[in-house]
């Protein structure tokens, strides 16, 4: 057993880390408070490739394995958790369900543009009435002549503003319930498709989140991905992948925070000393390093397992997500303690990276979802 | 067990005032961070004001109790308004009441108990933060008075106060002893507030710098005997205290309540997520831990009516306990809400972010632990 990234891995890492640290740590603040993120950072993350991480190299993608992904989002998490939520959902959900489960035709017409994130892509699978219960969608696809005519509506849709497809699952079998679902690409322009305002979140602002509503939409039936009804299998194949982007995000939040928290310990004086002298802040960071430990351990070997595994390491990857997000909520409370006053004004990081780190334990399955996938795959071997 | 008749009738009272008056315009306060100069008369007019004080110099001569579900009541509803309220009265009235002179309470209290004014305490310096000791600001004896310099942040109504209480040295010893506490109104020559804070929450609660530049207070300003500052203040605080815990405590409830009707409206898998043991334990949790934070606070609010003595570790312990109960609480509400939870159609996100405040303000939560430690370490011997 070794405990050390791979050369790729740390390449990954290094460069991630670097774009962080230049581009996105200099106008996090400013993303956050004008909840939006400048094109040119998108553009820039196209050209280096974070379009199409995990996509093949003659699409224009990069190839990784899950795990130097994990290690480039961790770092871009680290820097601004609302651009790298993005990117998660696009790598993973988008780009993947068209890469696993599209036609050639698919595959051609859009991955190259995905992947050089030209087509900035959004995944639509939860409803109002529909979150944790993601088999009991109402959205409805019928088909007419050779379309799907789409009615419904998607919440909580990241990067709705921003993106240029749609990866929309709607019932194309009423009665069938979960096995009655399919899975489409819908272009941004096509008629029908609506926008509502943008969701006003309490963290990761940057992120455009709203939702999606389908009025008498018309799909082409080559927009279809996977079989008809197997939509299902489709977004559950897509789970893992999304969830392991979460985890990384909740130890990149809380990497984060810690190394906030340790700087301000160190320079802040009470008492005539600084405070990391006294043994409260200590043990204090000395738990939040240990955790984040932990987290960072569960998700590598959670991402090295899912090549190796494929959906066998669900377990695995739940349980990254949930300690990686219960972590990142614990870490970046005290951080904001140990930062006292300055903690809760927007001119220190922890601020931000509080209100961020809350989301981590919801989306990609709540905490709650994470346990039951736990729980289920306990009795298999 | 705490509270009589009166008591069970006032909350009935204030809880309708706080869901009428102040319920609509919660979100724009949180959002515009406003605090609106009606609502500052509607405060006065119910009687909010002067909770601490006789009715000789205005006040409505009510016991802590009563003042203690008023804050609870209307932090129930809304942070900004509760911190606005427990800083205006605790902090900004009760000092000049109970330490000023007759000519002093009649000069400066009529004004903020029915005058529609507020009152701030400015204690926090950015240097002098846990260690309140350490003040730097400082107060020059000169002919007729003193010629004030220094700084003082997140001083609570900073911006909105008529009057403020402040604490400076009025001796270069390195001692306690060496800290006095004036009192100042708003627009005095040399007497400046800095731009508002920008807030994680209680974001309607107007949060500033002070500065004294040159800035001459006469002789009759001087609260008590010089030298007896740190003293006032820490009886100041123990009251303080008390009123951070209602506020917590409201929060807390305010947020159970909301996740009590949202988990018995929301279905998923068919029936409603408050019949999952997951989310039904969790609102037992919730439940009980606000039981055990409201026993605490009334406790201490008990004490203080009882009149029979300091109750310094009781309040430590009521205001430690009920700000970490409410951080808790909170983050679950928002948990078994799910995304809804995140976004800004429920108020529990914002009670989040406000109850944050609570684990820090009049007194870290590191800084109640010192408290009752040393408290508890003289009581055995």
């Amino acid at each position: 057993m070794e405990f050390e990234l791979g050369e790729d891995q740390k390449l990954m890492q290094e460069a991630a880390r670097e774009f962080a640290e230049k581009k996105l740590m200099p106008i996090a603040e400013k993303m956050d408070e004008d909840e939006a993120v400048p094109a040119e950072i998108y553009k820039e993350l196209g050209e280096l490739g974070y379009f199409g991480m995990l996509l093949a190299e003659k699409y224009g993608g990069l190839d990784l394995d899950t795990l130097s992904y994990v290690c480039a989002m961790e770092e871009l998490a680290r820097g601004s958790a609302g651009v790298m939520i993005g990117l998660s959902v696009h790598n993973s959900l988008c780009c993947n369900a068209v890469y696993d489960w599209g036609s050639d035709y698919l595959k051609d017409k859009y991955l190259p543009g995905m992947a050089s994130g030209e087509l900035f892509g959004s995944y639509c699978l939860s409803e109002p009435g529909s979150g944790t219960d993601a088999g009991s969608l109402s959205c409805a696809a019928d088909e007419k002549g050779n379309k799907f005519v789409l009615n419904g509506t998607k919440s909580w849709i990241t990067s709705a503003g921003v993106a240029k497809v749609f990866i929309v699952f709607a019932l194309t079998d009423k009665a069938a319930g979960s096995k009655g679902i399919s899975c489409f690409i819908v272009d941004r322009n096509t008629p029908g498709l609506n926008l509502g305002a943008k969701e006003r979140k309490m963290g990761i602002k940057p992120s455009d989140t709203r939702e999606v509503s389908f009025v008498d939409c018309e799909v082409p039936k080559e927009n279809l991905i996977g079989e008809k009804n197997h939509g299902f299998k489709v977004a559950l194949s897509l789970l893992d992948g999304g969830r392991i982007g979460v985890a990384a995000q909740g130890v990149g939040i809380a990497q984060a925070s810690f190394e906030e928290a340790y700087k301000y310990a160190h320079e802040r004086e009470q008492f005539n000393q600084p405070i990391a002298n006294f043994q409260t802040i200590q043990f204090m960071l000395a738990d939040m390093a240990m955790k984040i430990e932990a987290a960072r351990l569960l998700t590598y070997s959670a991402a090295w397992k899912k090549d190796r595994l494929g959906r066998e390491a669900a377990r695995y990857i739940s349980m990254a997500k949930l300690f990686a997000s219960e972590t990142a909520n614990w870490v970046a409370n005290q951080a904001v303690q140990i930062h006292g006053g300055y903690g809760y004004v927007k001119e220190y990081a922890v601020e931000r990276y509080f209100r961020d780190a809350r989301v981590t334990e919801i989306y990609e399955g709540t905490s709650e979802a994470q346990r039951m996938v736990i729980f289920r795959s306990l009795g298999k071997k | 067990m705490w509270t009589n008749e009166e008591h069970v009738k006032y909350r009935a009272r204030v809880r309708e005032f706080a869901e009428g008056e102040i319920g609509p315009i919660t979100r724009k306060i949180d959002r515009d961070q406003i605090f609106p100069e009606e609502l500052v008369k509607n405060l006065c007019d119910f009687g909010l004001l002067g909770m601490v004080v006789d009715k000789k110099y205005g006040g409505t001569e009510i016991d802590m109790m009563t003042y203690i579900i008023a804050v609870e009541e209307v932090s129930r509803v809304c942070g900004s308004t509760g911190i606005t309220l427990a800083a205006h009265n605790s902090l900004g009235c009760w000092p000049i009441y109970a330490f000023g002179t007759e000519q002093q309470k009649q000069k400066y209290l009529p004004e903020i108990t029915t005058g529609e004014k507020l009152a701030a305490f400015g204690l926090t310096e950015p240097e002098a933060g846990s260690d309140a000791g350490g003040t730097k600001t400082f107060a020059e004896k000169i002919d007729g008075g003193f010629m004030v310099n220094g700084t003082k942040c997140w001083i609570t109504n900073a911006g909105v106060a008529s009057t403020f209480v402040f604490t400076a040295k009025t001796s270069h010893d390195p001692g306690v002893r060496s800290i006095s506490s004036f009192t100042i109104k708003a627009g005095a020559k040399g007497f400046s507030s800095g731009k508002k804070e920008n807030k994680m929450g209680l974001r309607g609660s107007d949060t500033r710098f002070l500065h004294f530049d040159d800035c001459f207070v006469p002789d009759d300003a001087l609260l008590g005997q010089q030298g007896e500052g740190f003293k006032q203040f820490m009886k100041t605080l123990d009251g303080g205290r008390i009123s951070i815990g209602a506020m917590a405590l409201g929060l807390a409830q305010g947020a159970y309540d909301v996740a009590v009707r949202y988990a018995k409206k929301r279905q998923q898998f068919g029936k409603p997520i408050s019949d999952f043991q997951a989310i039904g334990f969790k609102l037992a949790d919730m439940a009980t831990q606000i039981q055990a934070a409201r026993h605490l606070v009334y406790h201490s609010a008990y004490l203080k009516d009882e009149g029979k003595g300091r109750f310094t570790k009781e309040a430590a312990m009521a205001k430690l306990y009920a700000s970490e109960v409410g951080n808790w609480v909170t983050y679950a509400a928002i948990q078994i809400l799910g995304a809804e939870g995140f976004g800004d159609r429920y108020p529990v996100e914002r009670m989040y972010r406000d109850v944050k405040l609570c684990e820090i303000g009049e007194g870290t939560s590191e800084i109640q632990r010192i408290v009752i430690s040393r408290q508890l370490l003289k009581e055995i011997e």
